[in-house]
């Protein structure tokens, strides 16, 4: 059973991990618009002839 | 929100073979279809738009499938203000390497293809480093190379696709409520994923309190829980710490305090546990509360957020711009710098700037968006106008009084912003409940422990834990928010859109419903409702229509597409009067009957008695003389839709009080009543925008009141309402302003809310009477030692399950209540194409 004394520590820092990857997305607007980027997939799916020259 | 469903349908019978526009889809009106073309399209601007996408390589705009709402209407406007230094301080920001971005406010986005084809506007005009399109909020975020191009060219562009745009003004405190939107986020998250990792480790030990568990481990797991639960509590948790706090210096009872108490005694109970190696902690309960309760916030926040939305888009929608005329000329400022005591210049067709008194010129006014009145109103010398109208036929001088925020208009929309803040949410309630519970709870665990110890050493732990672990906040907290939003799902599948928990519950106390009339009860444009005389005169009158842009010659143009193309010369248009010119050598009048008989020479005969039977129809009365000859007569009306009196009937039959409110004139208001069976001091015309919220405001104080309107002099009373319903084609403001937006035509949707909101009541007081009875009875059998922890362990999800199944199954919006046949009545005269008189513009 001592193998918990690594394990638990080690599932916690995956969670950190996640947390940080949640703020990270939060903090740079990525939850800010949902309906519109899901309309952008469907159009890339249509299929560009030409791309707008996006940075 | 879709096109009018049966548009097509109703054109279809009355041309023979009707023609979708290649660009807008809508149907191309008769008179307009070239028998030679390729493609056809139904307005120039369509044309245009088509030709540009063409060029560009961007016909697939049109693979999406998807019809605009209404054919492209350029606005012709040349957007220089967008230009000027004034206009950049305010709304453009500088990027590096020389760029500039703004936000842009675009009418008539709505759907897929629309994204696409703004995204796409790079293509079109070089210069154009990026636009990115937020559907929800109709806003285009524009980035641009100012050396290559200018923002006046990207609005023209913008304008030519069908998209007028409008800066955006209310970028500084949107950027604040982002802020604050990415923070609650942040502590959802950080909330959530301490909460689910500590009731893992509760798990953990609830297996080992029945299998077994090593004190040591047991000892390990208590204290990563309480690890965990720290920064859970002080941080995404201090929330609530702060409004207790605050609470505390303000005297007054708010729902964070229970709330902090519940957690901070949890908190410290668990604590002093940890250390100690003996009795319960409750550190799973207290890190889920937190998560849930946040969640729980966030949601409310959004709900609240979108009527506050509303003003910002009116103001948006208000013209940029205003031709000053002083000594050195005219010249364009935008409208921030407009003051009193300057004097604008408004050509036909503007909308003006700010209010003022005309100094010199006559003309016309369409005051729609602060009246409702739908028929323009003459104006001269010294008259007042408002920021917000329309000039239709004359060039004006109007000096300033007032501008901005000081207006009518700005004034409007303060009151409304602040009607829409005063609401308190239903959700709120939830949260306060399950804080108390928590505390009662608490308290309860504690008194049955010690009890316990005293008389039943050996099982007071396990009665405490299993009343702990079996009476549960979730259910309870659950019960009203899920079925809830639940509900509000199933609303907008049927086209029904809720915005806030709280419409639901005001719904389920029937009061005073005030429908505003025109565009809600009626159609909201003139209709050609009778016509008698010969039709030989019809392509001379249709002929002179096409000249005027004054609602009758749109009816007029929409009632027959022309049958014949003619041209008409000579034409003059006089306010307030009619129109009159030569077609075909023929000298034609078409207008009001006194000024019909003064330009025939008829005046000193008795007037006409038809008039007087028009009038009583609530028709405007219109007469046509060809040659010096009375040949025709026509009347002009707004017609009722076609549920509107089953509709009305139906709510009155489920306790509703039933009342007409609107800006136009009295007599027509009264005669609307009449047909729709509602009793005549009950039906009240002739109101003002201030006059409709005073009256909401008078209603309030008896009872709930459901304000349904369409039209931005109705923005107000729709906010101040208790449920304020904007219905479908309406203004922007009405449908940001409202609680509830119908995006089907008709009074139908109007009936489905209602008793959708009935049915969802009845679902969530199943819920909380569930919930309450469960957790009396667990707690019950608890404290009387007869429930085991593990079966109370099993017993918790089960009943949260229930609550999420109930809410799941109950059939609030699905069957479709109230059919109505909305397509029968519509004019088998009408083309579809031509959209509603928007007060934008």
């Amino acid at each position: 059973m001592s193998v918990m004394y690594l394990i638990l520590p080690l599932a916690l820092l995956v969670v950190f991990a996640a947390v940080i990857a949640f703020v990270w997305a939060a903090r740079r607007g990525q939850f800010d618009d949902l309906d519109t980027p899901a309309m952008r997939a469907l159009h890339d799916d249509v299929g560009d002839q030409k791309k707008p020259p996006k940075d | 929100m879709n096109t009018v469903p049966d548009a097509s349908a109703v054109a279809g019978s009355a041309a023979s073979v009707a023609m979708p526009c290649a660009h807008c889809g809508l149907d191309v009106p008769a008179g307009l279809l070239d028998a030679v073309a390729e493609r056809q399209f139904c307005c120039t601007g369509c044309r245009t738009a088509y030709a540009i996408l063409h060029e560009h390589g961007l016909g697939q705009y049109y693979a999406f499938g998807e019809k605009r709402d209404a054919p492209v209407r350029p606005t012709g406007k040349r957007y220089e203000e967008f230009d000027h230094e004034a206009f950049h301080t305010l709304y453009v920001k500088p990027l590096r390497g020389g760029l500039c971005s703004t936000e842009l406010y675009l009418e008539g986005v709505h759907c897929t293809s629309c994204v696409w084809l703004v995204e796409r506007v790079p293509l079109i005009l070089s210069g154009v480093v990026r636009a990115e399109l937020d559907i929800g909020r109709a806003r285009a975020h524009v980035e641009w190379d100012p050396a290559t191009v200018t923002l006046s060219a990207i609005a023209q562009q913008l304008d030519v696709l069908g998209y007028p745009p409008h800066p955006y003004r209310g970028v500084a405190a949107d950027e604040m409520r982002r802020k604050e939107d990415r923070a609650m986020l942040t502590r959802i998250g950080i909330a959530g994923a301490l909460a689910g990792n500590i009731m893992l480790l509760a798990l953990a030990q609830y297996a080992g309190w029945f299998s077994g568990i090593e004190a040591e481990f047991e000892r390990y797991f208590r204290v990563i829980s309480l690890l965990l639960t720290i920064p859970a509590l002080f941080g995404p948790g201090w929330l609530f710490f702060q409004g207790a706090f605050a609470s505390v210096r303000t005297r007054r009872l708010h729902i964070d305090l229970p709330i902090a108490i519940a957690l901070l005694a949890g908190f410290a109970r668990g604590a002093v546990n940890t250390v100690s190696g003996s009795g319960p902690i409750y550190f799973d309960a207290v890190g889920t509360l937190v998560f849930l309760l946040l969640g729980g916030r966030y949601l409310q926040n959004r709900g609240q957020r979108a009527a506050a939305d509303a003003a910002e888009v009116l103001g948006s929608l208000a013209p940029n711009a205003a031709r000053v005329v002083d000594a050195g000329g005219e010249r364009e400022l935008p409208v921030e710098a407009l003051l009193p005591g300057m004097v604008m210049s408004v050509r036909a067709g503007e909308t003006f700037a700010a209010d003022g008194d005309i100094t010199e010129g006559r003309s016309a006014v369409d005051c729609s968006l602060l009246t409702g009145e739908s028929r323009p109103e003459a104006v001269g010398l010294g008259a007042r106008v408002y920021a917000g109208t329309v000039n239709l036929t004359g060039p004006l001088l109007v000096k300033v009084t007032q501008a901005g925020e000081m207006s009518r208009l700005g004034a409007l929309l303060r009151r409304m912003e602040e009607s829409a803040r005063r609401r308190a949410p239903v959700v709120q309630l939830a949260n306060s409940i399950a804080g108390w519970f928590v505390a009662v709870v608490l308290v309860v665990a504690v008194v049955a422990y010690v009890y316990g110890l005293r008389t039943d050493p050996a099982r007071a732990l396990d009665n405490a834990i299993a009343l702990l672990v079996v009476t549960c906040p979730c259910a309870l907290g659950l019960a009203t928010p899920l079925a809830i939003t639940m509900g509000i799902g199933r609303a907008a599948r049927a086209g029904i859109l809720i915005k806030g928990g709280d419409a639901i519950e005001a719904l389920n106390h029937p009061g005073l419903i005030l429908l505003d009339k025109t565009g809600t009860v009626t159609e909201g444009r003139a209709r050609l409702v009778r016509w008698e005389g010969t039709a030989s005169v019809k392509p001379l009158v249709a002929a002179l229509e096409r000249e005027s842009s004054h609602p009758i010659a749109i009816a007029v143009q929409q009632a027959w597409p022309v049958i014949e193309v003619l041209e008409a010369r000579d034409v003059q248009q006089t306010v307030g009067g009619g129109i009159e010119g030569t077609v075909a050598g023929r000298r034609v009048v078409v207008g009001a009957p006194t000024f019909v008989a003064r330009r025939i020479g008829a005046e000193e005969h008795a007037p006409d008695v038809r008039i007087e039977a028009f009038a009583e129809e609530g028709l405007t009365p219109v007469w046509v003389a060809v040659d010096g000859v009375l040949v025709a007569r026509a009347g002009f009306g707004d017609p009722l839709r076609a549920d509107a009196r089953a509709s009305i009937d139906h709510l009155r039959a489920l306790g509703w009080r039933v009342a007409l409110l609107s800006g136009d004139h009295p007599a027509v208001v009264r005669g609307a009543a009449q047909q729709l069976g509602i009793n005549l001091a009950d039906a009240v015309g002739g109101a003002s925008p201030e006059e409709k919220l005073r009256r909401v405001e008078l209603a309030r104080a008896r009872g709930t009141v459901l304000m349904v309107g369409d039209g931005v002099n109705d923005a107000a009373a729709i906010a101040a309402a208790t449920v304020g319903v904007g219905v479908h084609g309406g203004a922007e403001a009405s449908m940001s302003a409202a609680d509830v937006y119908l995006s089907r035509p008709g009074l139908g949707p109007l009936v489905e809310l209602v008793q959708g909101a009935r049915r969802t009541m009845l679902v969530i007081r199943n819920n909380i009477i569930f919930s309450i009875a469960y957790n009396v009875l667990g707690a019950t059998l608890a404290l009387l030692g007869l429930l085991d922890p593990l079966i109370a362990a099993v017993l918790m999800p089960i009943s949260s399950l229930s609550v999420v199944l109930a809410s799941w199954r109950g059939r609030m919006f699905d069957a479709p209540v109230f059919d109505a046949p909305v397509a029968a009545a519509a004019d088998a005269g009408a083309s579809s194409g031509v959209p509603r008189m928007e007060p934008s513009r």
